[in-house]
C-alpha cells in the first residue's frame, strides 16, 4: 500500500512539475512578447544583439547554405537523371531550399550557434546577480536584457534563411551547370515557372520568422530560470538546444501542414 | 564611439543584404509578377487539359507570350474553358490560331503553343480561340498504338 503511494505520488510531482514548467514559461513569454516593440525605441542596443546574434553566424550560414546546394545538386542529379528529368533539377533545388531546408537547418544552426550564448550569457547574468541590481535600480530586464534579444532573432533568422537559399541555389546551379552540364536556361526557367513569391519565398520567411521567436523564447527563458551554479548553466545552454531543436522541427510540420498541405 | 559606429554599419550592411537577396528570390526568380501581366484575355476549349494547370506559360514559336489564367469547365459541353492571358505586345495574332496543349520534355509541365493561323482580322480581348488539340495522354496514346497492331 505504502509503496504504491509512493509510486503514485512520484507520477503526481512530475506531472505538477510538468505543469509548473509550462505555465511558467507561457506567462514568461507572453510578458516578454508584451514588450516586445521595446527595443525599437533603443535601436543601438538592438543594433548591438543583431550584430551578436545574426551577422556574427552569417559565416556558418553562407558556409552551410553553399554545401547543402552542393548536395542537393548532386543528388537531384543522380535521382532525376533516371528519369531523364534533369532539366527539373533547378526547381526540385529551388523548391526544397525555399520551402523547408532554407528555414529549419537555419533555424538548427541558429539555435546551436546564437541561442546557446543568449542563454550562457543570461545565465551568467543571473548568477552574478546582475539582474537583480538591474531590478534592484528598477530596470526591467525582461525589456532591458531579453526582449532586445528576442526582436534581434525575429529579424535576423528570416534573412539568415534568405541568405542561405540563395546561397544554396547558387551551389545547386554550380554543380548542376557548371559541373554536370546541365542546361542553364532550364535551371533558371523551370525556377522562374514553377516557384511563387507568396506560396514559397513569403511562406519560408513566415516560418523564418516564427522559429526565430520560438528559438529566441527558448534560450532567454532557460538563461532567466537557470540554476545559478556552474553545473545549472552548462545544464540550461544544452536545453536550449536541445529543445529550440526539437520545437523547430515539430513547429515546422504544423507550419507546412497549414500553408502546404491541401 | 568608433565601436557603436562599426556594429551600426555592419548591421545596416547586414539588414540590406538580406532585403536584397530576399527581393531578388521573391521578385525575380520566382514567377511572380507573371501571375498579372498586363495583358488581354483570351479563352479556348479543350475537350481535355490533361495536367495543364493556371499559371502555365502561353507559347507562340516557343516564345512565352503569356500565362494561363483560369481553368473551368463548361457546364453545357462539358469541355474544359481555359482563359489566357497574353500580353498587349502580341496584339496581332490572327483570329484562326490554333492552340496546342503540349509537354515539355517527356514527362514536363504542360503549356499552350499558338500556331498562328493566316487570318487578318486580330483577336481581342475576350474572343475564343475555336480551333484546339487537346492535351496528348501517354496512356490513350499507347493504347490506341497497340490497338491498332492487334488489328495488323
Amino acid at each position: 500500500m505504502n509503496a504504491a503511494s509512493l509510486y503514485i505520488r512520484r507520477i503526481g510531482r512530475v506531472v505538477i512539475n510538468a505543469a509548473v514548467h509550462a505555465g511558467a514559461m507561457t506567462i514568461f513569454a507572453l510578458r516578454l512578447i508584451a514588450v516586445a516593440w521595446v527595443p525599437f525605441t533603443r535601436p543601438r542596443d538592438l543594433a548591438q544583439q543583431i550584430y551578436a546574434a545574426g551577422v556574427l553566424s552569417l559565416v556558418i550560414i553562407l558556409v552551410a547554405g553553399g554545401f547543402v546546394g552542393l548536395v542537393l545538386g548532386l543528388q537531384g542529379y543522380t535521382i532525376l537523371s533516371s528519369f531523364n528529368a534533369t532539366e527539373s533539377l533547378g526547381v526540385m533545388v529551388a523548391l526544397s531550399l525555399v520551402r523547408e531546408l532554407g528555414p529549419v537547418v537555419t533555424a538548427l544552426l541558429f539555435a546551436g550557434r546564437a541561442g546557446s550564448s543568449i542563454t550562457a550569457e543570461i545565465a551568467l547574468m543571473k548568477t552574478t546577480e546582475q539582474l537583480s541590481a538591474l531590478e534592484m535600480m528598477a530596470v526591467d530586464p525582461i525589456r532591458r536584457v531579453m526582449a532586445p534579444r528576442l526582436l534581434a532573432s525575429i529579424i535576423a533568422v528570416p534573412i539568415l534563411a534568405a541568405m542561405f537559399s540563395f546561397v544554396g541555389i547558387l551551389g545547386g546551379y554550380f554543380i548542376g551547370v557548371v559541373v554536370l552540364e546541365v542546361d542553364a536556361a532550364s535551371y533558371w526557367g523551370q525556377i522562374a515557372q514553377q516557384m511563387d513569391a507568396f506560396d514559397d519565398v513569403m511562406a519560408g520567411m513566415i516560418k523564418a520568422v516564427a522559429f526565430g521567436a520560438v528559438i529566441a523564447l527558448i534560450a532567454v527563458f532557460e538563461g532567466h530560470y537557470a540554476e545559478p551554479t556552474a553545473k545549472g548553466m552548462a545544464q540550461a545552454t544544452t536545453q536550449t538546444v536541445v529543445i529550440s531543436s526539437l520545437a523547430v522541427l515539430a513547429l515546422d510540420f504544423v507550419l507546412t501542414a497549414v500553408m502546404f498541405g491541401t | 564611439m568608433h565601436a557603436h559606429r562599426y556594429v551600426e554599419l555592419i548591421v545596416g550592411l547586414f539588414v540590406l543584404a538580406g532585403a536584397v537577396v530576399l527581393m531578388v528570390m521573391a521578385l525575380s526568380w520566382t514567377n511572380f509578377g507573371a501571375s498579372r501581366v498586363d495583358g488581354y484575355r483570351v479563352i479556348a476549349k479543350f475537350d481535355n487539359v490533361g495536367g495543364l494547370t493556371a499559371k502555365a506559360p502561353v507559347k507562340m514559336s516557343g516564345l512565352t507570350i503569356g500565362r494561363v489564367e483560369s481553368i473551368s469547365m463548361d457546364p453545357d459541353t462539358f469541355e474544359a474553358v481555359v482563359v489566357m492571358q497574353i500580353r498587349n505586345e502580341y496584339d496581332n495574332i490572327p483570329t484562326d490560331t490554333f492552340a496546342n496543349i503540349y509537354t515539355a520534355g517527356l514527362l514536363g509541365s504542360q503549356y499552350i503553343e499558338l500556331s498562328p493561323g493566316g487570318s487578318f482580322d486580330s483577336l481581342t480581348d475576350g474572343d475564343q480561340i475555336t480551333m484546339t488539340q487537346s492535351a496528348f495522354i501517354l496512356e490513350s496514346v499507347i493504347s490506341r498504338f497497340l490497338f491498332d497492331r492487334a488489328q495488323d
